[in-house]
């Protein structure tokens, strides 16, 4: 046979992927540096379909890369850029043996650094893509941003990780775009929703963090240091969008109006206004509050600049979240000091309209930008966090601060009964939540469908309960009754047969023989699920196979439904006996 | 005068730089005095805080050449003068035989000075010194060895003093001789006064050993020597303790009464020494009179002035390029030259962040983003991930055993759900920054891979048959159950015309039942168990085959129309051997009179236990299975001519099953994994079908010849269309275990499979004329009634020949009809 011989291996699939040792060789970079440089550019090994071919007969677990992907690193600017620095330290190192100062002045001068903003248009060529990978960039940069001012790592960074996540905090009041607030024992979640995309971010609760030793700061640092680029930028654009200046501007006004000895306009250059930039919410907070020259000033942003499709888009918008916007109009809060100052006010400044809308102050001690006292007359909302108050003002409401995580999530101001001082609090549930039928829902949940409903819990709450409870039982009917038809069918054959075979017994009697009712309904199902059944065994072996895979996780699904069901049960009846004979010993 | 000139002749032959005191001093005077470090640093103060007078050394004869220390001294030598005699007195204590010019003398300069109009401060310029000068300096000397010469301590000082004027008047004269400016009238007054001083050379008792310490001398009796080179005796020191004391008691000036290491004299210090120690010790300045505070002059001033600072001439290095800042400024130049320095960049003022999406362009998407996996979201939390979750969500304490028991990557949740009362009792999450590392982690380090998500309907997936209901005929319900046999049934056969049912059992009975009574008409004990029967297909015929140990039994059931199985006896009992004797793998043997009244015709002795037989659907032959491992397997008999001959030369397997097509003269032998078809007529093999199952057990020829199934105790059911190919048409896997039998109805497009579990299905197949159409195969029925006993549950099926009916045996010892 003529041809030249194939090799093996020299086509096909093993020449499109390339093991990292081997990416690491061709670019010539230590461990460390390739791994900043795919974080930086967005690198990741991708799995191979046939591992084994790929990994040249081997079944070695390996990492592989694209071939293109590391062929794509080779013309990277950065990478001569590390190289640089390298050289960089190594002469820096050398001066400072020697004691030039000289040189090491000049070296310090020279000190390479690299941008990396044609990396964020090249790895999002389009806005919405750099929205759509904001979740972990938002994060990671709240995170850092509580870090601790020494250590672990450089302070312009915490600094500078701070002063974005503030930035996005201003953008999201100003654009109006929470949507839910979840807190949960990790930290606090939140989701806007920026031009149509979700994002959803994590802040931690604000404690001093327990540095974990088996993590590696570098890491995080690269990333951080690629996230705080990217949410620059993308900062700039939204406030663009809103015609908002960036650095944030405060309203030379209101500020002056609040602290007229500071005359700063623009201070984001300053260091003064870094300082009240960690009180960022708090001063913007007065920045909106309510002043009709002001609000000027603020219209020039979202209405003034905006076309008419971004207007009719913000229209819909608003008629859909509309409940939710106005949600504290008129309301006066006032935060003790033992609330969690920064995520209630954000969230309280977000619903408030800006001109009418409710206003939000807390204690002078806690942080600059306090507007007014707790005796201030006008406040109807207290947020308390305490078990009980030695006095209490006559003409507020004293409320935990669920009540405004559960009242923003329900897109409604929620019944305060619940959320009294010293009351057990109603469970707090996670907006993200979104429950199709056949999973398990809480009872809470279904109250509080109700009352979006607009039906009125407080008087058929015990009705509904035992709705609950019934339709609760009636889902288990439903999931296991399938489950049980066979059993039941086969016990039903064997009786039948056993009453045949009996009457076989006695050949020559003839018993009179009862009229059985059919019942159509029912053999009509049995028949529908034979059917089906026999269909299933024709079924060729991988459809099969995916069948019950899929039949398996549904079950599955069900039977933890019931089981929270029955937990459920279980724990309402615990208590009901327990009041009961609380009842009992108070009688 | 001559005398005079001499001596000043010889000194002035010295040169002129050196200074003359040195040379004429005593050898001893070049050791270190303990007063001279302190007088250094007195001379060395900030030379700022003396002022300086600017124009003195214009005077300054050209040929002089003076270091500018020397010069400095001298300018600092004037100032003490006018700062008072006493403290230079002091001085001269302290500094001792130094080889500097004595205090007093430069007094008499200065005085002199004052008279002179060009050069009142300067030392050098007070060249014009005179005998007048030195005469009032001997009368001062006088006047003081007048006033102080009782004093011990006094003395020596003032030879110092001597000394030391009579030095600098030497410097002084043979500058003057150089300078030639000298007064005429001076000239010869000098010379005297040189002399004068070392007249008191007796009187000096100084020591010559230097600075050394004294213990040396201890064991001697003098200290050292004198510049005669004379012993020094030490004082004869004869004061005990008492005279101490008394000496205590009585001198007043005992406290300041120091003894002179160097001679072992005592030395009443002066007040003014007393008073310079005290203020040593305070830590100030010795002189009384020193403002150490002295306005700055400034005397290298950026103010240009009309005469220069110094007059010396520049140096020849001043107008030559510097070589070593040559090369440094090249080595420089090279360096950027070659690129290694390079200049400042200037500060870029770009801002940080700008609008980097300001033109977007559809076409930067490029081919690597398509490629691109996006990495998933994190899961968003669910109702267990809250501060104060339902009760429901809180972990029981098993679940939570469980949970810590688990690997964490197993975990269902990474972390435990907990119930705080408020919010305030919320604590930090400890694993927060570990999530967000692996996450990054997760992000740059996990392969990632495009996978689909199946996103179907599992309602599609389920093929879209026809329904069963249309398919009807079919066996649906259980009708009868034939009762009689007390160890299982293994075969059953049917007669042609439906109306009669043969099963043979392993309690070694052949049972004859009727079909429409489910009556057992007839039982047939046999010796051992029953492996097969089979009813002949010949409806003229009324003869059943029956399988038991060795042999085969041929039994008439007599059953039925009496004229119909009388001609079958007529027709066995018709038969007449052949002339030759043929050579037969078995023996054919008429039944005995007992046997014959039972039913049984013939028997068909083999030498191994036969495992099968079957009819040719003409009814002449049958094929009966050996349990054997040679060729002769299987045998093929004709009963007409009782005639018996082995088909195969060769053994091909474990022979299972043997079926005789119904139409054509083809044979098919089923083995372990295949089914070999062969041509009866041509004697060679037509086909070899590949079942893809492990262990065929049972076989079936559809009525049309051209499909065959094939059941396996691997629980598969083969379907085989002839015309297709030699693979399985369709493979069904309905049963959960191995098959036993299959079968296919007459008539029906009906085939049935019965297994271990117990259960018959019942399958429509249907087969088409139309050739390019394939089989269609449906079930349309699960039959259950045979419970299973010792593991085996259904052993045969049967269909009826004429209805949809269809009866199974099974190892419960019973024969159900299904109808």
């Amino acid at each position: 046979m003529g041809g030249l011989e194939k090799k093996k291996y020299e086509r096909g699939s093993a020449t499109n992927y390339i093991t990292r040792n081997k990416a690491r060789k061709k670019l010539q970079l230590s461990l460390a540096d390739f791994r900043r440089l795919c974080i930086l550019k967005g690198i990741y090994p991708h799995e191979p379909k046939h591992k084994k071919k790929v990994n040249k007969g081997s079944t070695a677990a390996r990492t592989f890369y694209l071939l293109k992907d590391i062929k794509f690193l080779l013309h990277e600017p950065i990478v001569n850029k590390f190289r640089e620095y390298k050289v960089f330290v190594r002469k820096l190192r050398k001066a400072y043996g020697k004691s030039e100062w000289n040189t090491v002045e000049r070296l310090k001068d020279n000190k390479p650094s690299y941008k990396l903003d044609h990396i964020i248009k090249e790895r999002y060529p389009t806005f919405i893509d750099a929205l759509r990978d904001l979740d972990d960039a938002l994060s990671m940069c709240f995170l850092f941003a509580t870090f601790p001012r020494t250590g672990k790592c450089h302070v312009q960074t915490i600094q500078l990780c701070r002063r974005l996540t503030m930035e996005f905090l201003n953008y999201v009041i100003a654009s109006r775009s929470l949507r839910k607030v979840f807190l949960s024992i990790k930290g606090i979640y939140y989701q806007a929703e920026v031009l149509g995309q979700p994002i959803t971010w994590i802040a931690p609760y604000a404690f001093a963090h327990d540095h974990p030793t088996d993590v590696d700061y570098r890491v995080m640092a690269t990333f951080t240091e690629f996230y705080t680029t990217l949410l620059g930028f993308v900062n700039f654009r939204l406030y663009q969008s809103l015609n908002l200046h960036y650095p944030p501007k405060i309203e030379g006004q209101a500020e002056a109006e609040q602290k007229p000895e500071e005359g700063q306009a623009y201070a984001m250059d300053s260091e003064s206004y870094m300082e009240k930039l960690s009180a960022l919410s708090a001063s913007l907070a007065r920045v909106v509050a309510p002043n009709p020259e002001d609000e000027v000033q603020v219209d020039e942003f979202p209405v003034d600049g905006e076309s008419v499709e971004q207007e009719e888009a913000r229209k819909k918008e608003q008629e859909a979240v509309e409940k939710q916007k106005k949600l504290f109009e008129g309301l006066r809060f006032f935060l003790n000091r033992e609330v969690p100052r920064e995520p209630i006010a954000f969230i309280i400044r977000f619903h408030c309209k800006r001109c009418f809308g409710g206003r939000v102050s807390w204690d002078k001690s806690v942080c600059i930008g306090a507007t007014y006292d707790v005796r201030d007359p006008t406040i109807t909302h207290q947020i308390v966090d305490r078990p009980s108050l030695e006095k209490q003002v006559i003409g507020r409401y004293y409320l935990q601060p669920q009540w405004v995580f559960d009242s923003v999530n329900a897109k409604m101001c929620l019944p305060v009964a619940d959320y009294f001082p010293g009351v057990l609090l109603p469970p707090h549930l996670s907006p993200f939540v979104s429950e199709k039928d056949g999973d398990y829902i809480p009872p809470e949940k279904l109250k509080l469908l109700a009352l979006q409903r607009g039906e009125n819990p407080a008087e058929e709450s015990g009705e509904e309960e035992e709705d609950d409870s019934d339709e609760d039982d009636d889902d288990d009917e439903g999931s296991e009754g399938e489950e049980h038809s066979e059993k039941e069918d086969e016990g039903k054959l064997k009786k039948l047969e056993e009453q045949r075979s009996q009457g076989k017994k006695l050949p020559v009697k003839v018993s009179v023989g009862t009229v059985r009712l059919e019942d159509k309904q029912r053999s009509a199902q049995e028949e529908q699920s034979e059917e089906k059944r026999l269909a299933i065994m024709m079924m060729k072996k991988r459809e099969k196979y995916l069948y019950q895979k899929i039949m398996f996780g549904k079950k599955r699904k069900v039977r933890e439904a019931t089981r929270l069901a029955e937990k459920r049960k279980a724990h309402d009846a615990a208590t009901k006996s327990e009041k009961k004979t609380k009842k009992v010993r108070r009688e | 005068m001559a005398a005079a000139i001499l001596g000043r002749l010889t000194v002035t032959a010295k040169p002129p730089s050196e200074p003359a005191g040195r040379m004429r001093g005593p050898p001893h005077c070049l050791h270190p005095v303990p007063g001279r470090p302190r007088a250094l640093r007195l001379r060395y103060l900030p030379r700022a805080r003396f002022p300086l007078p600017k124009r003195r050394l214009e005077v300054n004869p050209g040929g002089l050449r003076l270091s500018m220390k020397e010069r400095f001294e001298c300018c600092k030598q004037v100032t003490f003068l006018q700062q008072g005699k006493r403290a230079l007195a002091a001085y001269g204590v302290v500094m001792g035989p130094l080889s500097i010019p004595s205090t007093q003398v430069l007094e008499e300069q200065a005085q002199e000075s004052d008279d002179l109009t060009d050069s009142e401060e300067s030392v050098y310029s007070g060249l014009e010194d005179s005998g007048s000068d030195s005469s009032t300096e001997e009368e001062a000397e006088d006047q003081d060895s007048g006033d102080e010469g009782t004093l011990k301590g006094s003395l020596l000082s003032k030879k110092a003093q001597a000394r030391m004027a009579s030095q600098k008047k030497e410097q002084v004269q043979c500058r003057s001789l150089e300078t030639e400016s000298m007064p005429s009238a001076q000239q010869g007054l000098p010379l005297r006064g040189e002399y004068e001083d070392d007249s008191s050379d007796e009187e000096d008792v100084r020591n010559t050993v230097g600075n050394i310490p004294m213990e040396w001398y201890q064991d001697y009796p003098h200290v050292g020597y004198d510049l005669d080179g004379k012993r020094i005796y030490k004082p004869i020191r004869t004061k005990d303790e008492l005279d101490k004391f008394l000496d205590k008691m009585e001198n007043p000036d005992y406290w300041r009464t120091v003894q002179d290491k160097q001679t072992g004299v005592d030395v009443r210090l002066t007040d003014e020494q007393v008073e310079l120690v005290q203020r040593l010790q305070k830590g100030q300045f010795g002189d009384v009179h020193l403002n150490p505070y002295e306005p700055a002059v400034d005397f290298f001033s950026s103010q240009v002035m009309i005469h220069p600072v110094t007059n010396r001439p520049a140096d020849k290095r001043s107008f030559i390029p510097s070589l070593l800042e040559k090369e440094k400024v090249s080595k420089l130049v090279h360096a950027i030259k070659m690129g290694w320095i390079k200049p400042r960049k200037p500060k870029e003022d770009t801002p940080t962040y700008y609008d980097l999406w300001a033109q977007e362009d559809p076409n930067s998407i490029l081919g690597r983003h398509k490629m691109h996996v996006p990495a998933p979201k994190l899961r968003l939390p669910g109702h267990e991930e809250s501060y104060n979750p339902p009760p429901e969500y809180l972990l029981s304490e098993e679940e939570k055993l469980a949970w810590e028991q688990q690997e964490a990557a197993e975990r269902k949740l990474n972390f435990l759900p907990q119930q705080y009362r408020c919010l305030r009792a919320v604590p930090a999450y400890a694993r927060f920054i570990h999530e967000r590392f692996e996450r990054c982690l997760d992000l740059y380090l996990c392969p990632r891979q495009r996978k689909m998500r199946v996103n179907v309907d599992p309602e599609d997936l389920i093929p879209k048959l026809p329904k069963p209901r249309d398919l009807q005929p079919f066996p649906t319900t259980q009708a009868l159950v034939y009762r009689g046999h007390t160890g299982l049934v293994r075969c059953l056969s049917i007669s042609p015309s439906g109306q009669w049912l043969v099963s043979g059992s392993d309690d070694g009975t052949v049972r004859f039942w009727e079909v429409s009574s489910a009556r057992c008409m007839k039982t047939l004990p046999v010796e051992g168990v029953v492996k097969s029967v089979a009813w002949n297909p010949n409806p003229a015929v009324c003869l059943v085959a029956v399988a038991v140990e060795q042999s085969v039994l041929l039994v008439n059931p007599c059953l039925g129309d009496k004229l119909l199985y009388g001609a079958t006896d007529q027709v066995i009992e018709a038969y007449e051997p052949p002339e030759e004797e043929r050579l037969q793998p078995v023996t054919w043997a008429v039944a005995a009179s007992a046997e014959h009244t039972r039913g049984v015709r013939l028997i068909i002795r083999h030498g191994k236990p036969v495992k099968q037989v079957t009819w040719h659907p003409r009814g002449d032959y049958l094929a009966s299975v050996l349990a054997d491992d040679g060729h002769t397997q299987v045998l093929i008999h004709q009963a007409s001519k009782r005639w018996s001959q082995s088909p195969f030369r060769r053994s091909k397997g474990q022979v299972q099953c043997v079926l005789f097509h119904p139409l054509r003269p083809f044979f098919f032998v089923a083995t372990q994994r295949y089914v070999r078809l062969y041509n009866l007529l041509k004697q060679e093999l037509a086909k070899k079908l590949l079942t893809n199952c492990k262990w065929v057990s049972s076989m079936a020829v559809h009525p049309a010849g051209d499909n065959l199934i094939c059941g396996s105790y691997d629980t598969k059911l083969a379907w085989f269309d002839l015309d297709l190919s030699t693979k399985p048409y369709r493979v069904l896997r309905h049963h959960k275990k191995a098959l036993r039998s299959v079968a296919f109805h007459k008539h029906y497009p009906l085939f049935a499979s019965g297994s271990d579990d117990g259960s018959v299905i019942v399958c429509h197949g249907m087969v088409y004329n139309d050739l390019l159409q394939n089989p269609l195969i449906v079930p349309v029925k699960v039959l259950k009634g045979h419970a299973p006993a010792r593991d085996l549950g259904v052993l045969d099926v049967l269909f009826h020949p004429t209805q949809p009916w269809l009866f199974s045996s099974g190892a419960d010892a019973t024969i159900r009809l299904f109808a």
